[in-house]
């Protein structure tokens, strides 16, 4: 193939995981900025929403795109609720301790690994996409979806930004985060913020999952590629900076879908394993957080 | 009337006759429940199951392959007049717990044998245990490990043919008919290397030439990426996964290739196995080749046996389970799992097995095999064992996909797939 065919291919991948990084990364960038919080879960939430999209797609009869709308917003919210237990009856007892989170969190990733095991069994299964067309260029042919999702990825991520930087309830998210017991002072309930931010951050990986599965199929193991990507994203971007993760999330997925195009896929998660570890040593708090008061 | 008390009433003698005879029967009766009790205790097979983690599919199938060859077995009688017992243990297709669950069925389920291993990564990193327990252990996996010498001599693939004669008896069929410039997309891992190292070597021999090799790691969930790698002058892109992601794979070669020109397919199986063929996304595999090691579509000329294991292990005319049509079968290579367990019948038998001690017997009995004719201890069709390099071979069937169904267009001869020995267990210590 040609070089620019070559690179036309890279950049349309790049875009597709970007997108999809986007969005479960700042789930992650949410949980970690507001409540301080490394979610280690993050990854399962994001493979329950993908199961929960195969159960959707079983059980409601009619066309794919009738059943996938509703997986879209069925999922998140069932994921979402989940998360708000999870946080109400484990994180809300250990006073979020950094330490103490980290490792129930790393509880709570097997168990829903081991449930989604048991209910969903382990075969990997196809979820149908809700618009089957394809882009034939003169070079190569282009599943018609993998647009449908960037396009998809950035109206939410538009829509979240509004939400956190316009709405009521983004005020009360980011006062939260400034100052925790200024907030509570001045009458905003904390502990439904946080249940709130958690549930928020959840559905956002639901989501990302749920545009993603008809491209990549279900599979009770498919939490960890995601959880490593949105913390080499997070970590780039800036702990708890949103602006920051959109952006690293658009570097790193081109230049996944780059680098592993014209190279190899393996070499793409080696250089973004690097630019982590220089980033943690030239610039601690990431290309855009704030360093700690 | 003296007489008739006589006769009624018993004589000392009588006493004492019937005294031994009653003896002679509690005796005997005693010593035959004895024997019953020892031959009564049942052979307790440990089948090494992926029933979670990518081999999953093939696990499930496996497992159902295993249990209807068992119900057949114990119906004729079981092994030695013993019934016959199998203890599935998930090994989560991991080679590391592989090696677990080898000690664990050996040491505490007291298992006489282990078999049914089909990913090479498992077999390699579960034999040398094996090896050191001392008990036999079957693999079901095509892998040329066995063949290559690289295990030990408790290991044996008595049920299926491994990969270098699979290739080596296509890739004629392949430069002949489909072209001659080949690209090879495989697993980056023994299995695919395997494929990798032998079918190029074939290839060449051929007068063919494979002019790129493509690796996949074997978690890898997307594929597009790598398509761009494939030289516009190949003409026949070669294509094996394994993994749950296969359906993915081939719906994005598709989609890669679109209603462009491509070149010819020919695939192994392994890259649909639990997947229909008729899933949206896949209707440009029309007209593209398959190799099966057991076609999963019923042909027209199957025999009488292919119809009876295809009843027993619960799989339709199109390949897939009688109870869901969508659950679809690995047909190429859960025959393996059947076979190899009458094998084992065969050799415990010719080995007289009693308990443990004699596990070294059965590996000499299997190696002492040479032939294995076709018939319902073997519904796959022939196979000639060799019992120095451990390894069956068997034929190999080529279809192609007509109407959504896999017909076969070419069946291998035997001597195809025959290769120098690598290695001589036989003479190898225990």
């Amino acid at each position: 193939m040609d070089f620019g065919p070559f690179l036309l291919l890279a950049v349309m991948e790049g875009l597709v995981s970007a997108a999809v990084l986007a969005l479960t990364a700042s789930g992650l960038s949410l949980v970690f900025g507001i409540m301080r919080v490394v979610n280690v879960a993050h990854g399962e939430f994001f493979m329950l929403g993908a199961v929960l999209a195969w159960f959707v797609s079983q059980f409601v009869p009619g066309p794919a795109a009738l059943s996938f709308a509703l997986a879209l917003i069925l999922c998140p919210l069932v994921v979402g609720l989940l998360a708000a237990i999870a946080d109400w009856a484990v994180l809300k007892r250990l006073n979020y301790e950094p330490e103490a989170t980290i490792v129930a969190t790393i509880g709570i990733l097997y168990i829903l690994q081991q449930a989604a095991l048991s209910l969903f069994g382990p075969d990997a299964r196809p979820v149908p996409a809700p618009v089957d067309f394809r882009v034939q260029l003169p070079w190569f042919g282009y599943a018609g979806y993998k647009l449908v999702v960037v396009a998809a990825a950035a109206m939410i991520l538009t829509l979240l930004w509004v939400v956190l930087s316009r709405s009521r309830a983004g005020l009360i998210m980011r006062a939260t985060q400034e100052d925790r017991d200024m907030a509570r002072a001045f009458g905003i309930n904390v502990d439904r913020v946080y249940a709130g931010v958690f549930a928020l951050g959840a559905a956002l990986a639901a989501m990302a999952a749920v545009l993603v599965v008809p491209i990549t199929q279900a599979h009770y193991l498919m939490g960890g590629d995601p959880l490593l990507l949105s913390f080499i994203t997070v970590i780039i971007g800036g702990l708890g900076s949103l602006r920051g993760t959109l952006i690293a999330a658009i570097v790193i997925g081109l230049t996944d879908g780059i680098v592993s195009t014209f190279f190899a896929p393996t070499l793409a998660r080696i250089v973004a394993t690097l630019a982590v570890a220089l980033i943690l040593v030239v610039r601690p708090q990431g290309l855009f957080g704030r360093t700690a008061p | 009337m003296k007489r008739d008390d006589l006769k009624v009433t018993p004589t000392r003698r009588d006493v004492l006759k019937g005294l031994g005879a009653t003896g002679a029967i509690a005796l005997g009766g005693l010593s035959a429940r004895y024997a019953q009790a020892q031959s009564a205790e049942p052979i307790r097979i440990g089948f090494q199951l992926h029933r979670t983690g990518i081999g999953a599919s093939y696990g499930r199938w496996y497992e159902r392959t295993a249990t209807a060859a068992l119900k057949v077995l114990n119906d004729q009688g079981g092994i030695n007049g013993r019934p016959v017992e199998i203890l599935f243990e998930d090994d989560g297709t991991d080679p590391r717990r592989g090696a677990e669950v080898v000690e664990k069925l050996v040491m505490q389920a007291r298992c006489d044998v282990v078999m049914g291993t089909l990913f090479s990564h498992v077999v390699m990193g579960s034999a040398p245990r094996a090896g050191e327990l001392r008990v036999p252990y079957l693999v079901c996996s095509e892998g040329h490990h066995v063949a290559s010498g690289a295990l030990n001599r408790w290991v044996l693939q008595p049920g299926i043919t491994d990969v270098k004669s699979q290739v080596q008896s296509m890739a004629p069929f392949v430069t002949q008919n489909l072209g001659r410039k080949v690209t090879m997309v495989f697993p980056d891992y023994a299995f695919g290397h395997d494929h990798r190292d032998f079918f190029t070597a074939a290839v060449a021999a051929q007068g063919g030439e494979v002019i790129k090799h493509i690796a996949i790691p074997p978690t890898e969930t997307s594929f597009t990426r790598y398509f761009p790698q494939i030289p516009r002058e190949t003409e026949v892109l070669y294509h094996v996964m394994v993994g749950p992601s296969v359906l993915t794979f081939v719906k994005e070669l598709g989609e890669f290739y679109g209603s462009g020109a491509r070149p010819q397919l020919f695939g192994f199986i392994d890259s649909l196995e639990a997947v229909a063929i008729d899933s949206p996304g896949l209707e440009f595999l029309e007209g593209s080749h398959f190799w099966e090691g057991h076609p999963r579509y019923r042909q027209d000329d199957a025999g009488e046996h292919e119809d009876l294991y295809r009843a027993a292990v619960g799989v339709d005319a199109n390949g897939a389970s009688v109870t869901d049509p969508r659950d679809v079968s690995t047909y190429s290579h859960m025959f393996s799992v059947w076979e190899t367990l009458f094998i084992l019948k065969r050799a415990m038998e010719a080995a007289e097995y009693r308990g443990p001690a004699d596990r070294q017997a059965v590996v000499e009995a299997m190696e002492a095999m040479t032939e294995f004719p076709e018939g319902l201890e073997h519904p796959q069709g022939p196979k000639l064992f060799n019992g120095r390099t451990h390894q069956a071979f068997g034929l190999q069937s080529i279809s192609q996909v007509r109407n959504g169904r896999l017909v076969r267009v070419h069946r291998t001869a035997m001597e195809d797939g025959f290769y120098p020995d690598e290695v001589d267990y036989t003479t190898m210590s225990f």
